[in-house]
């Protein structure tokens, strides 16, 4: 079946514009003329780390430690990026380093 | 015009990571949408208008019928309600975008955030400017992957499975960084905490909401420990 066209503009649209209001909302409820509520401040000042942990979490959330290859890709590949992070301090180094050994490991080790 | 060579020359590396995790997911998205009925062009009205990577592949459902309007923009409004979240944080970094500032709400995506919170700019490169160019080459890198996708999915000549773990390589990446940069972990570890708890009690498909009405209590009760840490960094 093909999508009428209209419609088809119209999910996009409704979607687009949903979005943008999720991104928006902070910005319109605080605007930068008016000074923010200093817990409002100290709320945004703890939230990436605590977003970025959930982030992780979120990434690795299709993991099932139950069954093989019990999640052990995922796990030896994010302990080689933060070894490799602590080590050489080189964003992408860790970066290619874990995304090849999880490649290697998925694709021949636990294929 | 030197300014923002500069600032895009900056921006790049740091990029690098976003640029193989958007093409991959990105392609990924495209093929699908074709499967859809959906070509090329809708591929990139889509990554152009919407730019959200997970809730364009929820957005797939859509196109096969049976949901309104209204049912969509509730779906869309619980899938990313994590972004205000990240808008709350950007409060003071925007500040001073000016005419950008329109732009850099609108690309507020995961990875973009984090970006956001991660990179600094080389000394002598304006530093607006250089947020800018992450966030616009990283909604290039998404429209960029989604239009391959429609148009040359299946000819990928290696076996690329797998290369989209270099998004979750970059989210580890910055919290290493961010744990290492604060002394407080208590905001880390309720991050971490929080959403292992609610997989744990709701499943993978629908943690995020409970997991963020989580992480605002844990932090509003650690607010106090969290007000000295700021005044002593």
């Amino acid at each position: 079946m093909i999508p009428n066209a209209s419609e088809t503009l119209f999910i996009i649209l409704t979607v687009a514009l949903v979005t943008l209001g999720t991104r928006a909302l902070p910005f319109v409820l605080f605007p930068a003329g008016r000074k923010t509520p200093e817990w409002i401040l100290s709320l945004g000042r703890a939230l990436p780390p605590a977003m970025i942990g959930m982030l992780v979490v979120y990434c690795l959330k299709g993991v099932s430690p139950l069954v093989y290859p019990y999640g052990l890709p995922e796990l030896f590949s994010v302990a080689l990026v933060i070894l490799l992070q602590l080590w050489r301090h080189n964003t992408l180094i860790s970066i290619c380093g874990g995304t090849a050994c999880y490649m290697l490991l998925i694709q021949m080790v636990f294929s | 015009m030197r300014k923002k060579k500069k600032a895009l020359k900056a921006a790049f590396p740091h990029t690098i990571p976003v640029l193989l995790g958007y093409l991959f997911i990105g392609i990924a998205f495209g093929i699908l949408l074709r499967d859809k009925g959906l070509g090329a062009g809708w591929a990139a009205l889509m990554s152009t208008l919407i730019y959200a990577g997970s809730m364009q592949f929820v957005a797939l459902n859509f196109f096969s019928g049976g949901w309104s309007l209204a049912s969509i923009a509730l779906m869309t409004l619980m899938v990313n309600l994590r972004h205000m979240f990240y808008g709350l944080s950007m409060l003071d970094a925007f500040k001073s975008m000016g005419r950008k500032k329109p732009y850099m709400i609108f690309s507020l995506t995961d990875e973009t955030f984090s970006l956001l919170c991660s990179a600094q700019p080389p000394e002598g490169v304006d530093k607006d400017s250089f947020l800018f160019c992450m966030a616009l080459l990283d909604h290039v890198y998404w429209i960029a992957g989604s239009v391959l996708g429609s148009l040359i999915g299946n000819l990928i000549p290696f076996d690329s499975t797998g290369i989209d773990f270099a998004m979750t390589a970059l989210f580890v990446v910055i919290f290493v960084e961010q744990w290492q940069a604060m002394r407080n972990h208590l905001p880390a570890l309720s991050g971490v905490g929080a959403a292992l708890l609610c997989l744990s009690l709701f499943g993978p498909n629908r943690f995020i909401l409970p997991t963020l009405v989580l992480i605002a209590g844990l932090l509003a009760l650690f607010r106090k420990s969290m007000a000295q840490e700021a005044d002593a960094s």
